[in-house]
């Protein structure tokens, strides 16, 4: 690119901020703000901040594991095995997180007699997250060198002991950086977990604006409070994708 | 040692690598199988190691058959050294664990005895003060000469060694050599696929040329550098002595 064409670049996007800029400045006068209204029902957005990230970190976990099953059983020496685990995970990435919040929770929590909603919804969460988290740990055992299977069968480790010994220490640098992506992903989906009832983050911000009529109030600090949680996760997950890459 | 082959064969695919083989290859102590790139030596070493199971036919190593199934084929290479032509060391292990690893966890070993075995093996190879290094700070030279420590480690009844040398330098290859040949005056029992001719014949007690997927011919290894037999043989030695 020469010098011109980068100066005409600079010039387009500072000139765009500052339309943009302007644009919310103007919108953002416009607007009587009521933040003592908002601010009366902070209890209500705490505890709903909170709420958000223990069923993250509850549908974080119980994924990992769904995850874990579902890529090691689409490497198992049992066709059914593989079947099952194939077909968790096409079906899952396949259709959106509301149409599998929908049935889940309308149709198979209700007919197996699942009552507690939030569990109900944690582990839809959890389901949704697994398939895609099963993937990135398929890909990070695939990562591994044929050249080193061969050693550890040469050495009669047993499958298992493959696995433990040899392919999940190397496999782990694959697989953290991009699931830690996954964590911010998480917490961002669980604001559908709203649909449900379920207390979290969304649903409380939803009670303070019906409470309020203050939406840009009640909104506003919700894409705040999000952004203060996905942030660090997403800075974490560049950082161990950077150690990672560097490390041998 | 003792090497029976009944009617061998290994395909891949259409390819045929190994083709009907019957024949008794036996040596004292130190066998090398040579011939000509995808002739079949690697693959009947790795027959012999049982990590391939013969398409057909079946092998005895000192009587004993090679085990089919893959329970048994596995206590069966455990009990065997191989020693690859790169890689096969574990890089997220130091030189130490990865001495320890099939000892711990094959052989059933107390950390504490695996270690000093491992320290003991590795002070043997020159290899001091390298014991806490992972391969990817180790030489070439130095690779090889651990995954030879962890081989010899669990005290096999038989050391293969595939291309040992093919990927390193002539200097690190040296270093190596070195080593095997101090296997061989230890006693220790060994098959050597090896494109270092002059290595063979000063350490090889008996000699198999392979090509095409079959046993050429056999023979002492003095006899069969000086005065080989088959046609085949013939026009490989002086082609690749030539240099």
């Amino acid at each position: 690119m020469t010098r011109h064409h980068t100066i005409n670049a600079v010039i387009s996007v500072l000139l765009g901020a500052i339309l943009l800029a302007a644009a919310c400045f103007a919108i953002l006068q416009a607007i009587s703000w009521n933040w003592s209204g908002v601010w009366a029902y902070r209890e209500v957005f705490w505890r709903g901040w909170l709420n958000t990230i223990w069923i993250s970190a509850a549908a974080l976990v119980l994924s990992v594991v769904l995850g874990l099953l579902a890529a090691l059983g689409r490497r198992a020496p049992y066709p059914a095995l593989r079947w099952l685990s194939t077909g968790y995970v096409e079906l899952i990435r396949g259709t959106p997180l509301l149409v599998q919040l929908l049935i889940l929770f309308y149709v198979v929590a209700d007919a197996v007699g699942l009552q507690n909603r939030y569990t109900a919804g944690i582990g839809i969460l959890a389901t949704f997250s697994g398939a895609y988290i099963a993937e990135m740990i398929r890909a990070g055992i695939e990562s591994v060198g044929k050249s080193q299977l061969e050693s550890a069968r040469a050495i009669g480790l047993t499958r298992w002991q493959t696995y433990r010994h040899v392919i999940f220490p190397q496999a782990i640098r694959h697989i953290v950086p991009p699931l830690a992506g996954q964590a911010a992903s998480i917490i961002k989906d669980s604001s559908l977990l709203s649909i449900l009832g379920i207390e979290e983050f969304t649903l409380a911000a939803q009670q303070v604006n019906s409470a309020t009529y203050s939406t840009l109030e009640s909104y506003l600090p919700l894409a705040i409070g999000y952004l203060a949680l996905t942030l660090p996760v997403s800075l974490l997950a560049r950082y161990l994708e950077h150690k990672y890459r560097y490390e041998t | 040692m003792l090497l029976h082959f009944h009617h061998l064969t290994k395909r891949y695919g259409d390819n045929t690598v190994i083709d009907d083989i019957t024949a008794t290859l036996d040596f004292p102590h130190v066998l090398a199988l040579l011939g000509p790139s995808g002739g079949g030596k690697s693959t009947l070493l790795r027959l012999v190691g049982g990590l391939e199971s013969p398409e057909r036919g079946s092998l005895t190593v000192d009587h004993e058959p090679v085990p089919t199934s893959d329970k048994s084929l596995r206590t069966y290479r455990s009990n065997i050294g191989t020693v690859f032509q790169s890689w096969n060391l574990f890089p997220h292990l130091d030189a130490l664990a990865n001495i320890m690893l099939p000892l711990t966890a094959v052989h059933g070993l107390a950390p504490d005895q695996a270690r000093a075995r491992a320290e003991e093996l590795l002070e043997r190879l020159h290899l001091n003060g390298h014991g806490q290094k992972r391969p990817a700070e180790l030489s070439g030279g130095q690779r090889q000469r651990v995954a030879i420590a962890r081989a010899v480690a669990i005290r096999p009844k038989l050391l293969l060694f595939d291309e040992p040398t093919s990927a390193l330098d002539p200097e690190m290859t040296a270093e190596v050599l070195e080593v095997i040949a101090d296997l061989k005056s230890e006693g220790r029992t060994f098959i050597l696929v090896t494109h270092a001719m002059n290595f063979a014949r000063t350490v090889a007690d008996q000699v198999a040329f392979l090509a095409n997927g079959q046993i050429l011919e056999q023979a002492p290894a003095k006899e069969f550098f000086s005065a080989p037999t088959t046609e085949t043989a013939q026009r490989f030695l002086a082609k690749v002595l030539k240099y």
